[in-house]
């Protein structure tokens, strides 16, 4: 029997400019023990969907046609009341976030024990029972213990375990998750998607799977549905999608993904999605403003070293105290080592905490190191300071930061906003050839013409970080970090922006420090990588070396992690 | 390109406009409703040189034998010329009303400008530099936290008429009492700012800032400043009203404008003597246009805090 079907649903916003149609006409099903993906990027519709079927959407919005069935029974429209109850009892949410879905401030048993007496009336003993068992069944050691612990006592994949028990304690036939593994790390997210398809097939609950991942989708997904600008797609059995898609986006989005199996030129072009314009060269670089960056006062060492840091050290006070002996410090980055050549792009890899945009951000001297050395074009710096010989060097190193919504002055217009270091610097004659500069930046960036009058908000993300690479661009950088630059937009962005950054790189002859957890991105964007665990770097290789013949346990790990899209066309194992 | 800067302020205004602080304003009666009263009570007190039946500084346009009239509408002895009566030595309650306004408001927003001015130098000072600068500031702000801000004017108050000549008291009262109104309420604002500026701060538009070279200053005020000034909007519309509160009660406990050039409070003193023996009408007038004038500029900040507030939405 199906579980769940939905039939032609439209879901709107009303609001004062008029009905915002975030779902249109959409129709899926759900059988018992099957996990559906939807699959989409941000803005595609594909959480409305979860929402809708739940009935927690953010008021005003509401399902303006069409049915949603539940084992038989049409749902979608159900008094509240009985909606309500439906909610935890046949139908169960798993969020995005496991830091905010559970409440701080009480004890993991309270929280499952009163979920499960209000939904299954146990008593307090049995539910207590109850709970323990749950607790076992998603993974969790000692749940005898670990019971009594608050949230914060948890790790992440253990919280969004607990999230899991959660979502089960009212015993529901169908799951919906949001996201669930978005923001943990790589290894942990394997650990729950496994987790997540075991209790599928063991309990016989049909899922639905929201994300933006192809490899989430890959991994656990019976079947998926593909979403773009509100409307459904495709939807069909995961493994003839992914190798066989019909579907023009679908098609884009999959030749979008990188590859982890082997280095590519450029990422195949993504049309279908957000008007692009390619960078064309509209004026010769090498007699340009731009190209004559290389005012070689500051020579590049004899053997191309163009960075060298050596025994870096970061330490954060987490408490103080009066007394020495009482303070408490956290060792964010431990003796890391490594040079960059002129022209190179050296990557860092790790998961989240380990250290690397510490790293970074003691390179461009956001924070001060405790300990070591940076030494960049053979002049020795360290802290933020501001004497004109620090200042020129600084000048030749700039950064571009990972989220584009918060790395551009919302008050301000892009062109103050990338003319700004070039007036600072007094990198032009007068404002007019500022501006003047400002307008080519824009234009080898992939930005159209108009762009300088308008203020951020009214750009999307991929749009935003170009623009933040045409700032970082305008004081004729010879260094660039890169700060996980492409790890807040889509896939299709993506790849845009890391063909950007290589061309930019050949053309300009920059060199790149590039950060990035995604290791099919570091793959395909760098010559050499370091690999990183709690602030120790670990090993750090050619980039074709470390993916073909790892060293370092850790490294083995992280690579046999990585989503195996083997099935994707023209992918098979080389 | 020119063209599209000086177009800037026009598109700015339009966006407003078509933003929704302005939709929901003009479709919230409420809003609308305080609004209109705030701008007519300023209206009224503004021009109370053009509108006032009487000049209640010209000595010589006011006769005792007027005193006390009650209005003609309430009494047998009113005249028609006072319709809210006269006070004790004859001058027309109504007229005394809008002049006396007119130094409530000038005393209210003066002393708010010259509160955020402070506020927000201090707030942002604290929450950039922070460490050693912003405990200092913060805890000179707790202490003062812990006294009544009427306190605090009264004691200011109180210094400067010490420090003062006799003779320049009346003279300087307003000027007094602007000063000792604005080194109450800095507190606020400065407490708000740092606590934005702390969040902003590290966002990375500071950061790319940093990256950039600029120094502390040009990041400070060009870049986080404008983009914490928001709430002070609100804090300002509410200080307005606390500040006309504060300067009507010093003037009623007598240590702030004198009888000569009465205020709002100085008006309900003079009346408030009279009230037991009946007349009624002196204390009565001015203390409503009081109420109304704090009212309506309260509500509409109240919504403006909302209105502003994306939670609330």
């Amino acid at each position: 029997m199906t579980l769940l079907e939905a039939k032609n649903i439209s879901i709107g916003f009303p609001s004062r400019h008029g009905m915002f149609v975030a779902v249109k006409d959409v129709s899926f099903n759900v059988q018992p023990g099957e996990i559906l993906g939807v699959v989409g990027e941000s803005g595609a519709g594909k959480s409305t969907v979860g929402n809708a079927i739940i009935a927690l959407l953010e008021p005003p919005g509401e399902i303006i046609a069409g049915e949603v069935w539940f084992k038989g029974k049409r749902i979608d429209n159900l008094p509240e009341e009985e909606k309500r109850s439906m909610r935890g009892r046949h139908i169960g949410m798993i969020f995005q976030d496991p830091q905010t879905s559970l409440d701080p401030l009480k004890t993991i048993k309270q929280q499952l024990v009163e979920t499960i007496d209000v939904h299954l009336r146990l008593g307090r003993k049995g539910s207590e029972k109850r709970a323990i068992e749950l607790l076992e069944k998603v993974g969790i050691p000692d749940p005898e213990l670990r019971i009594n612990h608050y949230p914060h006592q948890f790790s992440g994949g253990m919280r969004q375990r607990v999230v899991i028990a959660l979502a089960l304690c009212g015993e529901p036939e169908l799951i919906i998750a949001d996201e669930p593994t978005t923001a943990l790390d790589v290894s942990v997210q394997k650990q729950i998607l496994d987790l997540m398809r075991k209790l599928c097939i063991e309990t016989n609950v049909g899922m639905i799977l929201v994300t933006h991942d192809m490899g989430v989708i890959a991994e656990v997904t019976d079947r998926v549905a593909v979403m773009y600008n509100s409307k459904l797609m495709e939807i069909g059995p995961t493994s003839q999608i992914l190798s066989n898609p019909q579907h023009e986006y679908t098609k884009s989005l999959i030749s979008a993904i990188p590859r982890p199996d082997k280095r590519i030129d450029r990422f195949p072009l993504v049309s279908y999605i957000e008007q692009i314009i390619e960078p064309e060269q509209a004026f010769n670089i090498k007699e340009h403003w731009l190209g004559q960056a290389q005012e070689y006062t500051m020579p590049v060492a004899d053997d191309g070293t163009i960075l060298q840091v050596k025994d870096l050290c970061m330490r954060f006070q987490i408490s103080n105290s009066l007394f020495k002996s009482k303070r408490r410090y956290l060792d964010a980055v431990k003796g890391a080592n490594f040079t960059i050549k002129e022209g190179e792009t050296f990557g860092i890899v790790g998961e989240s905490g380990s250290g690397k945009s510490t790293i970074a951000r003691m390179v461009t001297g956001l924070y001060t190191p405790y300990s070591g050395s940076v030494n960049f074009l053979g002049k020795e710096i360290s802290a933020i300071n501001h004497t004109p010989e620090v200042l020129a060097y600084r000048r030749q190193m700039q950064m571009v930061f990972q989220d584009p919504f918060s790395s551009l002055n919302s008050r301000m217009r892009v062109m103050s906003i990338v003319a700004e270091p070039i007036m600072f610097h007094k990198l032009a004659q007068s404002r007019e050839e500022a501006e003047q500069i400002v307008l080519d930046l824009l234009k080898l960036v992939g930005m159209s013409d108009d762009a300088y009058a308008k203020y951020p908000h009214q750009f999307s993300g991929g749009q935003r970080q170009r623009i933040s690479i045409a700032r970082a661009l305008a004081t004729r950088p010879r260094f660039l970090i890169c700060d996980e630059p492409t790890s807040a937009l889509d896939v299709s962005v993506q790849a845009q922006i890391l063909n950007l950054l290589k061309d930019l790189q050949q053309e300009l002859n920059l060199s790149m420090l590039f950060i990035s957890h995604d290791l099919p991105v570091i793959r395909q964007m760098c010559d050499r990588v370091a690999v990183m665990q709690f602030g120790a770097i670990l090993e750090q290789a050619d980039t074709e070396q470390l993916f073909q013949n790892p060293q370092h346990q850790y490294t083995q790990h992280l690579l046999s992690l990585m989503p195996k899209l083997d099935m994707l066309p023209g992918r098979g194992l080389s | 390109m020119a063209d599209s800067y000086s177009k800037k302020s026009n598109s700015k205004l339009k966006q407003f406009f078509a933003g929704d602080l302005w939709y929901d304003f003009h479709h919230s009666p409420v809003a609308l409703l305080s609004f209109s009263i705030s701008v007519l009570c300023l209206l009224l007190a503004l021009t109370a040189q053009l509108i006032a039946p009487f000049d209640i500084f010209d000595l010589a346009a006011i006769d005792l034998m007027d005193a006390d009239l009650p209005p003609p509408w309430a009494g047998e002895e009113g005249d028609s010329r006072f319709f809210l009566g006269t006070d004790d030595q004859g001058r027309d309650i109504w007229s005394g009303i809008l002049y006396g306004a007119q130094i409530s408001i000038f005393v209210g927003f003066t002393s708010v400008i010259i509160s955020a001015i402070i506020g927000i130098a201090l707030g942002l000072l604290a929450g950039y530099k922070g460490g050693r600068i912003d405990s200092f500031i913060m805890r000179v702000a707790d202490i003062q936290l812990s006294f009544p801000a009427i306190l605090i004017a009264l004691l200011i108050d109180g210094v400067m008429r010490g420090l003062l000549p006799r003779e320049m008291h009346d003279e300087l009262a307003v000027y007094v009492l602007i000063f000792a109104i604005s080194i109450s309420g800095w507190v606020q604002y400065a407490r708000t700012i740092r606590g934005s500026v702390m969040v902003e701060k590290n966002k990375e538009y500071v950061q790319a800032g940093q990256v950039i070279g600029l120094p502390s200053h040009i990041i400070a005020l060009r870049h986080i400043l404008p983009n914490v000034l928001n709430p002070i909007f609100v804090i300002g519309t509410i200080h307005l009203a606390s500040a006309i509160i504060t300067e009507a009660t010093l003037s009623y406990l007598g240590v702030g404008m004198s009888p000569t050039t009465p205020s709002l409070g100085t008006l309900i003193r003079i009346g408030n003597e009279y009230l037991l023996s009946g007349e009624w009408w002196i204390t009565l007038f001015p203390g409503a246009a009081l109420v109304i004038l704090v009212l309506s500029v309260n509500i509409f900040g109240d919504w403006l805090r909302d209105a502003l507030n994306p939670k609330l939405r």
